[in-house]
């Protein structure tokens, strides 16, 4: 009988000690802060996704790749979780992701009158982009601002709601990067920084669970007694 | 009289335009309801937060103190905050951590202190772009002032937070699809049995998942004691809510009002709050709690704001929103819009719901552009049923989670409520309203 091949070693593994090669370093420097605020790498997997769109515009394969070996899984286990999610671009989008939303309460606000408005002075559909790449148009679910109906946001900053004639005029003032300082380019973690990493220490938060444990098992195990006891 | 003078226990801070800073904060009573809290046992602590009574306000109104008492029995791992607001035409809690976040660390840190956990996980929905940097910079000034991080206002008490952005999905809102979401997988929420949080939550340990909304009144609470918010309100809904109104009144906006004493009728037409009907015109509908929740018509307009008075009507308060539509509002194209919405955002796991809301947002579709056919209600109906048997409420489950028999609210109502409009589309060919 021979002997039975030997199995490779998992591929995560590997690539979980692969260095980053897309994202620059300032990225990876705070992706790791990032991934030390959880107990496991792969809970900072979507912040990461956040970071690399911040870099590139869109979730490029590089950075699925640098994303996959910071967190300890595989690439397609990067794309199949990004795919999920509506803000997570995978294929390239305009420098402003324009979104309107047409729920509910922006519906009975005229949105879609606005949405057909946007796809006609655009000159694309919903979900498209613009040739010059400035601006992609989306159709939102609600954006939780439904005071302000239609709700726009420009890559996830609200900008109150919009007419026609307002909507054209935001449009002009994005192309011409007159509200940069107000609406930056991709990225919804652009200006946020935690000043600090935690400050509980994780082996005494072991023991303190160690120790609760134990004291619940005690406990149990008196009431178990006096149960037993009473029956 | 509660309309024109509503205890403002969450949304007092609001009106200044700095109400997110922490001197703001300090200078209006700020982390006072936590140096309080610090002095008692966290016993003690869970304990006036039960005597407040103070119901979930994230939709589905679990008592947040028995949530925490049912966990005291074992150690609680971590807290989890649930800040994934995306059920439509729901803004409030867009409003509180925007406008007051320390308000949300203060409560947030009073509840890691009563469960005694080491690690919270603040869970904000990745377009609030602002919110995610108001709460950051907020903790940041938090942890210098010693109101989070490692001995808290020296009391040997430690907790760390973390603020933690989503990615857009609607289902990340149910939590256990939220828990998979923050472990750095698809918001797929889980089976329960056996993955209750709070047996088996976040890294299989057991976890408290709370409302933004919820944590916000725990500052207060401390302050002023469990009993005095529990004298607000009446029967098992206590204090003040927040209720978030839209659609067609002069004042949409979220209003901090007592529960149960007022009535739907006083937020959509009040003076002060939603100012009535624009145009002139009358109420068709309006939606009691967010569009998981079947409709209401003009003639439940004196309901009272309560969790149990809006159930037993046969609706829900859910998520504190209210949606007002007038007579000039195309049920269909309202319904259809809805159900547009649940099937883009079905996680994709359970066919009644994968498939049915794709169905019924294709039968809804061909129905508001005239090409709807007589026996379509009957196949929107037995579509419906497929979903959530016997269309009952609150609805037959046949699904993980309640996405699923959410979908045949707006759709079911719609058509017991104006089934005379559905036959004016199919018979005439095209949307009487347009």
């Amino acid at each position: 009988m021979t002997e039975p091949t030997p199995i490779a070693p998992p591929r995560r593994a590997s690539l979980a000690t692969a260095p980053p090669t897309h994202l620059s370093a300032e990225m990876v420097s705070r992706a790791r802060q990032l991934i030390s605020l959880y107990p496991e790498p792969r809970s900072a997997l979507i912040p990461l996704c956040h970071l690399a769109q911040e870099q590139d515009g869109w979730l490029t394969p590089e950075a699925m790749v640098d994303i996959a070996g910071l967190v300890g899984v595989t690439p397609s286990e990067v794309l199949g979780t990004a795919s999920f999610y509506d803000m997570l671009h995978t294929e390239p989008v305009g420098r402003y992701v324009v979104a309107v939303c047409t729920n509910i309460a922006c519906l009975l606000g005229g949105a879609a009158e606005l949405l057909e408005h946007a796809e006609d002075s655009l000159g694309i559909g919903a979900g498209g982009t613009t040739a010059d790449g400035s601006i992609t148009l989306e159709e939102a679910e609600c954006l939780a601002d439904c005071d302000r109906a239609p709700c726009v946001q420009v890559n996830h900053r609200y900008v109150g709601a919009q007419t026609a004639e307002s909507f054209d005029r935001l449009v002009a003032d994005l192309r011409a990067g007159a509200r940069d300082a107000d609406i930056p380019p991709h990225g919804t973690l652009i200006r946020v920084r935690r000043a600090n990493g935690l400050t509980v220490d994780a082996d005494e938060v072991a023991e303190e669970r160690r120790l609760a444990a134990q004291a619940r098992a005690a406990r149990d195990a008196a009431k178990a007694d006096t149960d037993a006891g009473g029956a | 009289m509660a309309i024109t003078d509503p205890p403002k226990i969450i949304t007092a801070r609001i009106a200044h335009d700095d109400s997110h800073t922490l001197e703001r904060y300090l200078a209006t009573g700020g982390y006072d309801g936590l140096r309080k809290a610090l002095t008692l046992t966290p016993e003690a602590v869970a304990a006036e937060v039960d005597a407040a009574s103070l119901l979930g306000r994230g939709g589905a109104g679990f008592p947040a103190g028995r949530k925490w008492s049912m966990l005291r029995k074992a150690p609680v791992t971590y807290l989890v905050v649930n800040g994934d607001e995306s059920e439509p035409a729901t803004f409030k809690d867009h409003l509180l951590v925007e406008r007051d976040p320390h308000q949300l660390i203060e409560g947030v840190v009073i509840a890691a202190y009563a469960l005694q956990v080491a690690q919270v996980f603040i869970f904000l929905r990745g377009e609030f772009a602002l919110g995610l940097e108001r709460v950051q910079a907020a903790l940041n000034d938090a942890y210098a002032h010693g109101a989070v991080g490692r001995d808290i206002f020296g009391s040997g008490f430690s907790v760390d937070v973390v603020v933690h952005p989503g990615a857009g999905a609607y289902i990340c809102g149910e939590e256990t699809a939220l828990l998979e979401s923050l472990e750095g997988k698809r918001g797929w929420p889980r089976i329960k049995p056996p993955f209750f949080p709070a047996a088996i939550g976040l890294y299989g340990d057991p976890t408290v998942v709370n409302n933004v909304e919820t944590m916000s009144n725990l500052p207060w609470i401390m302050l002023n004691g469990g009993a005095a918010f529990a004298a607000l309100g009446g029967g098992r809904s206590t204090g003040t809510r927040l209720f978030a109104l839209a659609g067609h009144v002069h004042n949409p906006g979220v209003y901090e009002l007592e529960m149960v004493t007022t009535t739907f009728n006083d937020l959509i037409n009040a003076p002060v709050l939603g100012g009535g009907i624009p145009h002139g015109r009358g109420l068709k509908a309006f939606i009691p709690g967010g569009v998981s929740a079947p409709w209401f018509g003009p003639d439940q307009i004196d309901l009272p704001l309560g969790q149990d008075e809006v159930a037993e009507a046969g609706s829900m308060l859910g998520s504190g929103s209210v949606v007002v539509m007038d007579d000039h509002t195309c049920a269909v194209r309202a319904a259809w819009r809805i159900t547009k919405f649940f099937s883009r955002e079905s996680c994709g796991q359970c066919t009644p719901c994968r498939e049915g809301s794709g169905w019924l947002e294709r039968i809804m579709e061909r129905i508001e552009r005239g090409q709807g056919r007589e026996e379509d209600l009957d196949l929107l109906l037995d579509a419906c049923d497929n979903i959530s048997p016997g269309l009952s409420w609150p609805p037959q489950q046949t699904t993980i989670c309640v996405l699923g028999p959410s979908i045949p609210s707006s759709i079911s109502s719609a058509i017991t409520m104006f089934r005379d409009e559905f036959l004016v589309h199919i018979k005439e060919g095209g949307c009487p309203y347009e």
